[in-house]
């Protein structure tokens, strides 16, 4: 079929248009995405590139190491220990469960961590680590390494873990650290970001959550390149944290782990204070409790064991407890009335046993009464009606301002949790809360250091260096912060007349040397040693007139809870005061028997450095003193270590 | 029908053939298929494997049969169009059947040494058979609607096919191809308007179809389009493809972040990197000058086509060629669109560049008869 040339002609033409019109069509449209390019590349660029940015780069925080808290003596009190945890990426892992199974045929898996971990990984994206098991040793970290292709996803990990070499010895005064909780977040107004790392580690209690702000550092930052799935596929750059500042601290922990078996079992608190510095050189509350346990999380079982005992270990009864100081008070209102001038050189009180104040009778512990007491005699015996006679002329005001002076109702400033304020009444304080009238037998009361008055070990420690000083001396816990020595807890003199001071010392020094004393018992006799205290026995119980008919019941057979407390404060050397001891035994029975002895093997222990010799002791003492000092050094293995490098 | 009623007056022969070629064609072909290469070397990481040395293979590959059918005299081609049209509707029903399902649809079978999409070989068989038809037809009956009845059928058969795959893209690239070798061939204006109007009543029966017993598209290709119309519903799920793929693009600015330097692709935030969306890695890496100069490339294989076309007095050589510049334009016009947002996800790739082996053969074989109908043209 030959074709019409002019129709062939015809339809090349019709074809010629269309394909230009079509080519055309097709640059233009080609034009327009050039434009769509050069808007999208050129004009938007910035805000693309930045979008970009924002792609690819996640800055992460890098957790500063933990400022080391180290004793007196520059011993390690809490430090940082590298340690090891197993972590797993669900991403990597693939099938989880049988990575765990296999896991867990390698290495033992706490069933609650397991579940902790499990639950964390359903939470997070799969690419984040999860631990699955931490502080594990060594040996299972080369297991894990070893078998690593039978186990995708789980790698073993370095990190800081705090670890309290000594153990239990400073469960009260430096605390511990723990996971960041919900609730501590919720506290802060405006929490570090730090914060929000998952387990990440703040102090909960004592000188660690104190001290919280010197000891954690600065984060540092360091920006990563994520792919789309959030994996870090480089560091780009790191700006390094600053580590947390190393805080030493005033305690000696040769003394504080002898003060701390010394205690033993009981409930009880006892605090030793330099004399020259105001340094807290003990403070230990018993029972006390391993820290290291809470650092990971402690058991439930383990936590109810501490809560439920009677004992209350994890209370810090050394600063916390407020105890009735009992006749360890007297002193206070012996001051306050000699400072008020009203006790003459010759002047004596005679003692029937009891005193009528405004129809009531208030009782000296002798029912039989002490007769003629002078200042000496009363405080040496300990003598109520002295010190009911003495109040009453002197006047409850003048009493609570002496008592405040010597730093009792006062809240010290020492970084520990919960420190108390304790309570030195005045007619006002009754009046504000409790909206009655202060009478003349709360005077009496407070007189004996009964009724209102309540002190903390610490308080009566102070309290004892203030006496023995003259000065305003003021407790310090904290040495130095990153080497920069903190102030001195010296103090000021006190502005009180030399003479008294004098009196009462010598009076403290008759209660432990005098064979009448109270404490005559527990005395030293190195002459060069010689203390000087007071005993304190603090009811918690009030005694009716119907009971003191029948005969007070004695202390051993009342239930344990409603026996009396039993304090003992003093200071020694009696020339040169050099340390203050105070202790408290919580329904211990009578001060002289419970707490004095204690007091006086801690007072040794700080005066000669190390197990004093027997010859300190009185002669009859010396084979009980002997099996006692066997049983401590069996129970305080390292004791030598620890005694060798004191300075 | 004989070639020579196009009074030839001479014809090349035997090697003298190669000096005819159209080398700048040849040329561009080349400057576009490297430009690939180096954007799959930079993909994968500044690695020839995996996707990169297979391509450079596969385009040498490619080159040879250009070069051996465009020896082959274009009339030979021409009478060949409706076997090669059938084989592939063969292979169309055989993927249908025995086809290996990837990306949720199926699309190739598996020769073995190659995964064969017949879906892209129907592209140039169905214009060579619509071109062929075309050449066939006297002039005057091809605006009578009963003589429009047998393009419609070669464009609509494999369509359907396709779309049962299914696979929207290259559906909507049949209709595209075929409708502008229609059109070229000098149909009436007054269909185009018709069908044009017709397909805007077939896109809002489609939306209104969701959701129905009788929806027309599936879930995904409905996401798709929702994504498309506004990325950012979901950007974390579907729409987070083009969010992604603007961020590249648009962070390229003017020179780009050098070569093997864009961070999107290289840290996985662009989908399929490689295969559809490897054109935002190339305005990422070399910003809009690296862009614009491979849309430069392409508008010029457009222009040498349609000159190509236009310097032919064979008709089956012009629609043929024609037919091939429109299936070219579509790809990357289709491509391009939807990686700068203004297209929906349709799955097309892009010419010459993306990895990908079926396409890349077919548009060469299609380039070796737009060779051929150059070479062999009526002079």
């Amino acid at each position: 079929m030959r074709r019409n040339p002019r129709e062939l002609e015809q339809t090349h033409r019709t074809l010629s248009r269309r394909a230009i019109l079509l080519g055309g069509a097709q640059l233009a449209f080609a034009g327009a995405l050039g434009l769509r390019m050069q808007y999208l590349q050129v004009e938007q660029a910035d805000q693309f590139r930045l979008l970009a940015e924002e792609n690819r780069i996640n800055i992460r925080l890098i957790p500063p190491a933990r400022g080391e808290i180290y004793d007196r003596n520059g011993r390690p009190v809490a430090q940082n220990s590298q340690s090891y945890r197993i972590v797993m990426v669900r991403e990597d892992a693939g099938d989880v469960d049988a990575v765990i199974t296999r896991l867990g045929q390698l290495v033992e898996l706490e069933e609650e961590d397991l579940n902790r971990a499990m639950t964390e990984m359903k939470r997070s994206p799969p690419y984040l680590p999860v631990t699955v098991a931490e502080q594990v040793s060594w040996r299972d970290v080369s297991t894990v390494a070893v078998n690593a292709p039978a186990l995708p996803g789980v790698v073993p990990e370095v990190g800081l873990t705090r670890i309290y070499p000594q153990g239990s010895d400073y469960a009260h005064v430096v605390g511990y650290v723990g996971p960041v909780s919900d609730y501590d977040l919720k506290q802060i107004e405006d929490p570090d970001p730090l914060l929000r790392i998952p387990r990440f580690q703040i102090g909960k209690v004592g000188l660690e959550s104190k001290q919280e702000a010197r000891l954690r550092g600065a984060a540092g930052i360091k920006r990563v390149e994520v792919n789309a799935a959030g994996r870090v596929m480089r560091e780009l750059d790191r700006r390094e944290g600053q580590a947390g500042a190393d805080v030493q601290i005033t305690i000696d922990s040769a003394l504080q782990n002898y003060v701390q078996a010394r205690l033993g079992e009981e409930s009880a608190s006892a605090v030793v204070i330099d004399c020259d510095t105001g340094d807290i050189l003990a403070s230990a509350s018993a029972p006390t409790f391993d820290p290291n346990l809470f650092v990971r999380g402690i058991s439930v079982a383990d936590y109810r064991g501490l809560t439920e005992n009677p004992y209350r270990p994890l209370a810090n009864k050394a600063v916390q407890g407020v105890y009735p100081p009992g006749s360890t008070f007297k002193m206070i209102t012996a001051m306050a009335a000699l400072e008020a001038g009203l006790i003459g050189p010759d002047d004596t009180v005679w003692c029937p046993g009891h005193l009528e104040v405004s129809g009531r009778r208030f009782h000296c512990w002798k029912r039989a009464g002490h007769g003629h007491v002078d200042l000496q005699n009363s405080l040496k015996q300990s003598c109520d009606v002295y010190y009911y006679d003495l109040a009453l002329k002197v006047g409850q005001d003048k009493i609570s301002a002496m008592a405040q002076r010597f730093g009792l109702g006062v809240r010290h400033d020492v970084p520990m949790s919960a420190v108390a304020r304790g309570l030195a009444p005045d007619r006002a304080w009754k009046q504000r809360v409790h909206g009655q009238e202060w009478l003349v037998g709360d005077t009496a009361n407070a007189s004996i250091g009964q009724g209102f008055m309540l002190a903390s070990p610490l308080q009566l420690a102070v309290m004892t260096a203030r006496l023995a000083t003259g000065r305003s001396l003021s407790p310090r816990l904290v040495k130095s912060i990153d080497g920069v020595e903190q102030p001195s807890g010296a103090g000021e003199s006190l502005g009180m007349n030399e003479n008294n001071l004098r009196k009462m010392r010598r009076a403290m020094f008759a209660v432990s040397n005098d064979r009448r004393g109270t404490a005559y018992g527990s005395r030293i006799i190195e002459d060069a040693y010689r203390m000087a205290g007071k005993t304190g026995t603090s009811q918690v119980r009030n005694i009716t007139t119907a009971e003191r008919a029948r005969g007070v019941i004695r202390n051993e057979d009342l239930p344990w809870e409603r026996r009396d407390h039993a304090l003992f404060v003093n200071f020694a050397p009696f020339d040169a005061p050099r340390y203050a001891v105070s202790v408290v035994v919580e329904h211990g029975g009578g001060g002289s028997s419970a707490a004095a002895p204690i007091a006086r093997d801690i007072t040794l222990q700080a005066l000669y450095g190390d197990t004093p010799p027997l010859e300190a002791y009185p002669a009859k003492d010396r084979p009980r003193i002997q099996a006692q000092q066997d049983r401590l050094r069996r129970a305080r293995p390292d004791a030598d270590i620890r005694g060798s490098d004191r300075a | 029908m004989s070639y020579l009623e196009y009074s030839v007056k001479y014809t090349p022969t035997g090697l003298r053939k190669v000096l005819y070629l159209n080398w700048p064609l040849i040329l561009l072909l080349i400057a576009v298929a490297s430009i690939g290469f180096l954007m799959l070397y930079s993909v994968a990481g500044g690695s020839f494997s995996p996707w990169a040395e297979p391509q450079m293979k596969r385009f040498a590959m490619g080159l040879v049969l250009m070069l051996v059918v465009a020896m082959v005299p274009i009339w030979f081609w021409r009478n060949m169009a409706a076997v090669a049209y059938l084989g592939s509707i063969v292979l169309l029903l055989a993927v249908e059947f025995f086809g290996a399902v990837g990306m949720g649809a199926q699309r190739w079978i598996d020769l073995g040494f190659m995964r064969l999409q017949p879906s892209e070989v129907t592209k140039i068989t169905m214009v060579m058979l619509l071109a062929a038809y075309y050449d066939w037809l006297p002039a005057r009956n091809t605006s009578k609607p009963q003589w429009l009845l047998v393009p419609l059928l070669i464009v609509l058969l494999p369509t359907f096919l396709v779309l049962r795959q299914p696979d929207l893209g290259t559906a909507i690239l049949l209709v595209a191809a075929g409708g502008g070798v229609i059109f070229l061939a000098g149909v009436h204006w007054a269909y185009f308007v018709t069908v044009i109007t017709a397909g805007i009543g077939l896109l809002v029966a489609v939306f209104q179809s969701r959701g129905t017993a009788w929806q027309m598209l599936k879930d995904y290709q409905y996401r798709r389009i929702d994504t498309f119309l506004d990325p950012s519903t979901d950007p974390l799920g579907a729409g987070y493809h083009i969010t992604q793929s603007k961020i590249a693009l648009g962070s390229g600015g003017w020179t780009g972040r050098g070569f093997m330097q864009g961070t999107q692709s290289r840290l996985n935030f662009l989908p399929e990197k490689h295969t559809d969306f490897i054109f935002t890695t190339l305005a990422e890496e070399f910003g809009f000058i690296g862009a614009f100069s491979l849309l430069g490339l392409y508008a010029l294989i457009i222009v040498f086509c349609v000159t190509t076309a236009m310097a032919t007095r064979d008709r089956f050589s012009s629609l043929m060629t024609m037919g091939v510049a429109v299936t070219f334009f579509l790809f990357f016009a289709v491509n391009m669109s939807m990686v700068m947002g203004l297209a929906p996800v349709v799955g097309v790739p892009l010419p010459m560049v993306s990895y990908g082996g079926s396409a890349m053969l077919v548009l060469m074989i299609a380039f070796g008869l737009v060779q051929s109908a150059h070479i062999h043209r009526p002079r």
